[in-house]
């Protein structure tokens, strides 16, 4: 990189530009996120009264106190957590297996099946022939009705599977047969162990999905003992008040009308917890998936 | 003529070759899927599930051609040929949906496409890898946002009492704002700009990366020529992301009838909803939610939805490769 000073009077113009654009840009993102935090650190009457700007007012906690005082949110969070990571696990499984059958060019037919799973990325019977088929397997209002429906995205799949072509090569194949490694045994001894990589952007992608995913809840499930969160959260954040019977402490209740800004920004804090452990550990990956994506498959 | 007579023979010695080899190529095929019989069987799992939940839901499509009936089921219905479809066409709602579908989508297409585009090869210029990575990583954090707390928060901080706008407003004129979430016009601006919001730094990735990619040794020729940072990004980097650009422009050509649904269906209300009913909170609306439901009619302005789409995409697809040789299939 050259010297600020040696730019030519035009790059540096330009430069100047850029750099204010970004930061204006970056601002305009930042700032509602540093709203949400602080506003979900300040009194209720605070944040009732438009006292918060950018810093926490009258820094209190009462409103994650009501929210983990709610039996709803804890129902919820804890179906979140069980949708999440049993869906991801299913999906995990069904995409890597069908992703390294289909990466193997000495496997006929793979060009047809590859085709049968593409299409359906374009094309599809819809809303209510996907909810027939939900219902007449007797999935609808169990758990199952989140779980199974969506165990492979074609997208991913795609991705799976360049990233195998690409990265483990057929050298190691040729060898594996040659030592009578079967195609099972390849799998699950080679190509899993090589595939770190792929596997935590698709945890990431499908973990986020599950976690956020509230429309097929909303249609499949009607038993509020299985609603995921973001149901709960449906109800809570949209409605300008909150049901007093769902808040077991007394001292609280009371306060309610008070606090519904804050309950608000303290759960969209809560639900976004899990959300930001994992993603320090997948983030690495994070680029390189997107990446792999784009690339056609 | 020998010559002649030699190749006669070649060529009748080639067909019959050719029969025998179709013989053993067959046999061949055989012992080759023969040979793969442990992939077919880990395949099995994945394609139960495609055929179950992918292309059964396609067969039942031919609901839309039917009067849904629970007690006969899909096939004891009664065939009723276009009628839902003409049904739909037909109602009041039929411009009204289409109209606003069509008004945001191509809006949203408008801004949400060239914004991370821009964004991209902006942040690509800018001198300073720390201050860049910063930026990248911050601007991608709203994705891993769910709809539903999306809409939450636009709802919260657009309010125009307590609200972060309504807090802004008051503290800039004195005055009391407007409240914009009540009023439909506002609708297709909230959705998209809320939505450039949310997803430029993630969408940008695609073409940051591109540009990472970009032979260096081009940019050096061109600085050694003169040319400005501007001249570089005008004639090599914007050249550069072109490919991948086109592609995802046919990607959202395709998609132009899918309004993100799930965001629209949280932030319609009754006040909006003559800007906010889109075809796909329609068909919902139709099929499950309202009060009388019908299955067939859901289901044929669902297809037609899906068919358009289609449709357009092929299109897209045709002319990407025409103009720039390359398309998604």
């Amino acid at each position: 990189m050259r010297k600020f000073k040696n730019l030519s009077r035009n790059d540096k113009l330009f430069y100047i530009l850029i750099i204010t654009i970004l930061t204006a840009f970056f601002l305009i993102v930042l700032y509602p996120c540093i709203f949400v935090v602080s506003a979900s650190f300040s009194s209720g009457t605070a944040v009732q009264s438009g006292k918060v700007v950018l810093f926490p007012v009258d820094f209190s906690l009462e409103g994650y106190k009501t929210v983990f005082n709610t039996k709803n949110v804890w129902i919820g969070f804890g179906n979140s957590l069980f949708y999440t990571v049993v869906g991801t696990i299913i999906n995990i499984v069904m995409t890597m297996t069908a992703a390294y059958c289909l990466s193997r060019d000495d496997l006929p037919g793979r060009n047809i099946i590859m085709l049968l799973f593409t299409f359906t990325m374009f094309f599809g019977g819809g809303l209510i022939p996907t909810y027939m088929v939900v219902q007449n397997l007797g999935l609808l209002n169990t758990r199952w009705a989140l779980l199974i429906p969506g165990a492979i995205g074609v997208y991913n799949l795609i991705v799976a599977r360049t990233f195998i072509i690409n990265t483990i090569p057929r050298e190691l194949l040729e060898a594996s047969q040659i030592d009578g490694c079967s195609d099972i045994m390849y799998y699950l001894s080679v190509v899993l162990p090589l595939s770190k990589a792929i596997i935590a952007v698709l945890v990431l992608f499908y973990g986020v999905a599950h976690w956020n995913a509230y429309f097929n809840a909303m249609i499949y499930l009607h038993d509020k003992a299985i609603y995921p969160l973001t149901l709960f959260m449906r109800e809570i954040l949209m409605s300008s008040q909150i049901d007093p019977s769902t808040v077991s402490d007394p001292e609280l209740q009371a306060r309610l009308a008070d606090m519904v800004g804050v309950i608000k920004y303290s759960l969209i804090m809560v639900s976004m917890i899990p959300v930001l452990l994992i993603y320090p550990f997948v983030q690495k990956y994070f680029v390189k998936g997107v990446m792999i994506g784009s690339v056609k498959g | 003529m020998d010559n002649l007579a030699l190749m006669n023979s070649n060529v009748s010695k080639k067909k019959s070759n050719s029969k025998s080899e179709i013989k053993t190529n067959k046999k061949r095929l055989i012992d080759k899927i023969a040979a793969r019989w442990q992939l077919y069987l880990l395949l099995l799992l994945p394609l139960v599930w495609l055929i179950i939940f992918a292309y059964v839901p396609m067969g039942g499509l031919v609901l839309a051609f039917k009067q849904y009936n629970i007690r006969a089921g899909i096939w004891g219905s009664p065939w009723v040929g276009f009628d839902n479809f003409v049904k739909f066409f037909a109602s009041i709602k039929f411009p009204i949906v289409m109209k606003n579908t069509l008004g945001i989508s191509l809006y949203s297409l408008a801004i949400s496409f060239p914004i991370p585009i821009i964004f991209a090869l902006l942040l690509n210029a800018m001198p300073g890898k720390k201050y860049k990575k910063v930026i990248q990583t911050v601007t991608y954090i709203p994705y891993f946002i769910s709809t539903v707390v999306m809409v939450g928060l636009i709802f919260q901080l657009l309010d125009y009492r307590n609200g972060l706008y309504g807090n802004l407003y008051m503290l800039f004129t004195g005055t009391n704002a407007p409240n914009i979430l009540a009023n439909g016009k506002f609708f297709k601006h909230i959705y998209v700009w809320s939505g450039v919001w949310q997803a430029t730094g993630y969408s940008a990735i695609i073409y940051i990366a591109s540009l990472a990619n970009v032979d260096q040794s081009l940019h050096e020729a061109a600085m050694i020529d003169g040319a400005s940072r501007f001249q570089r990004l005008r004639y090599i980097d914007i050249p550069s992301i072109l490919p991948t650009a086109s592609i995802m422009l046919i990607l959202a050509v395709g998609n132009i009838m899918n309004v993100g649904y799930e965001k629209v269906l949280l932030m319609q209300n009754d006040l909006n909803l003559d800007y906010s009913e889109i075809i796909s909170t329609y068909v919902y609306k139709v099929g499950l939610a309202s009060g009388i439901t019908d299955f067939s009619l859901s289901t044929a302005i669902g297809m037609f939805n899906a068919v358009i789409n289609f449709t357009l995409l092929i299109i897209a697809n045709k002319i990407s490769k025409k103009l720039s040789g390359s398309g998604i299939f």
